[in-house]
């Protein structure tokens, strides 16, 4: 048997203690009016919008799409997901990505590029972690769904 | 002058670094920090210990990679350390790196007596491969699995200091997770990293002794806060084993900055406290260290 090392116990104690969630989730607006509210919103994902069609990472994934709408229904989503009084309308996220193949790489240039657009408006460092936080979990329903994909739950 | 040469591994990545900076592609796709720094055994992580992230930015359809110096001065030594480190896919990091120790003190210690007239020397052989998850988007993180393979250039240091080998091979599992929002509303990233290794004092002191020769498990953590993406600060605890009977080992903590002004280029300062080293007590001092990804 390999011999374990003194202290070996207490640091493992303590590393899955500090890998536990540092706090809960508690739903306020806050987030929302730090983001401009639906305007701000709609400026963001105005922003990303043109940043989406300079990156060609991701570009050709988004040729041919009604603009508009997405515009409309991400900013919903966003507006939503911030804890804004928005209601998102469109298609659930497994369906509407469901069959494009999108990449971690991609969904990793998404990620940047919303990072900038905040950035470019003057989104505080929280408010785009709280958003980006609240994003996370929309992952798995994005990258990597096959064609025939059941929608989200 | 001393015998080292730039690894032309390295003079590769730093062609490979300065050439596109004009351009504006970036080199990788993963967020900013995400990949750590070179290590001074080259594995992506901390300074110190490693991550499980890999290096640089590459994501699943992309490669990259890091080049990396970096310099530790304490009261008697001075560690300088080039490292290199590729990753493919997101899935599998070859690392490596170049270890030189100097005594900069004249110490009348008659096992150090050979430092004076050799270099020590250590290649640090790495891979690392993601077995499952990803740093931020899996809920329980991400988990790889590395080894590092590390062999003195010139032996007489680990024969004289009663080592029982000048190579040495240490086997490692991390996790790491970056908790979005965490405390402060800011990122915050974990590491945990169980290694196996019988390297007295990484391997520098060479491997196993008079005291024990057998590998043992030690546990290293580390956690950074970002409080931009461009800064990140934190700090690490890496536990050693004890295995030379002429002098006692100590473990090695940390506190550190990064800043990353650009996916291309982090800088990273720290303090490090590397206790005892060869029977010259309380090593601590600066580290400093300055890294290119591709
Ligand atoms: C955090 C990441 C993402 C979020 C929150 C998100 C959200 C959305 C939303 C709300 C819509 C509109 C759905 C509708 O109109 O019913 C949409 C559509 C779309 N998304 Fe995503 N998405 C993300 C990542 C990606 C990525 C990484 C790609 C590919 C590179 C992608 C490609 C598309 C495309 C092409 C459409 C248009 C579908 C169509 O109208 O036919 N999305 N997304």
């Amino acid at each position: 048997m390999m011999p374990v090392h003194r202290h070996t116990l207490l640091v493992l104690l303590l590393s899955v203690f500090t890998l536990m969630p540092a706090h809960a989730e508690e739903p306020s607006s806050e987030l929302y009016q730090a983001l401009g509210e639906r305007s701000g919103i709609e400026t963001i994902v105005k922003e990303l919008l043109g940043r989406i069609a300079d990156d060609e990472r991701i570009a050709s994934q988004f040729k041919g799409i009604d603009v508009r709408r997405f515009h409309r229904n991400l900013s919903d989503q966003l507006c939503q997901l911030s804890g804004g009084p928005c209601s998102y309308s469109g298609n659930d996220m497994r369906s509407v990505h469901a069959g494009m193949g999108v990449s971690d790489t991609q969904f990793n240039a998404l990620a940047e590029q919303l990072v900038r657009a905040m950035e470019e408006e003057g989104m505080p460092t929280w408010a785009q972690n709280r958003l980006l936080e609240r994003l996370v979990p929309l992952h798995e329903d994005i990258v990597d769904v096959p064609a025939e994909a059941a929608p989200t739950r | 002058m001393n015998k080292a040469w730039t690894p032309p591994i390295l003079a590769l990545g730093i062609g490979l670094v300065l050439s596109p900076m004009a351009s504006a592609d970036p080199p990788g796709s993963r967020l900013w920090g995400t990949g750590g720094v070179n290590s001074i055994e080259g594995s992506a992580g901390g300074g110190l210990s490693p991550w499980a992230t890999l290096a640089g930015y590459a994501s699943d359809e992309e490669w990259g990679g890091t080049v990396a110096l970096s310099r530790a001065n304490t009261q008697d030594y001075t560690l300088n350390v080039q490292g290199a480190a590729f990753n493919w896919r997101n899935r599998i990091e070859l690392s490596f790196a170049r270890q030189e120790l100097t005594l900069d003190t004249l110490a009348f210690t008659p096992t150090l007596q050979p430092f004076g007239e050799s270099d020590l020397t250590q290649d640090v052989f790495g891979v690392k491969a993601r077995l499952a998850g990803d740093l931020i988007y899996s809920p329980y993180g991400q988990w790889s699995l590395g080894a590092q393979h590390k062999r003195h250039r010139v032996s007489e240091i680990p024969a004289a200091v009663g080592a029982e080998d000048d190579t040495g091979t240490d086997v490692y599992l991390s996790g790491s997770k970056l908790f979005l929002a965490g405390p402060f509303d800011r990122n915050l990233v974990v590491n945990g990293t169980l290694r196996a290794t019988r390297a007295n004092q990484g391997g520098l002191l060479g491997f196993g002794g008079d005291q024990r020769d057998s590998h043992e498990l030690v546990a290293e953590a580390s956690a950074g806060l970002f409080l931009r993406r461009d800064w990140l600060i934190g700090g690490e605890y890496r536990q050693k084993p004890d295995n030379l009977g002429f002098a006692g080992e100590d473990d090695w903590w940390d506190l550190y900055v990064a800043w990353i002004p650009d996916r291309r280029l982090t800088v990273t300062a720290a303090y490090v406290n590397l206790g005892d080293i060869a029977g010259l007590a309380s090593q601590d001092g600066a580290y400093l260290s300055v890294e290119g990804s591709f």
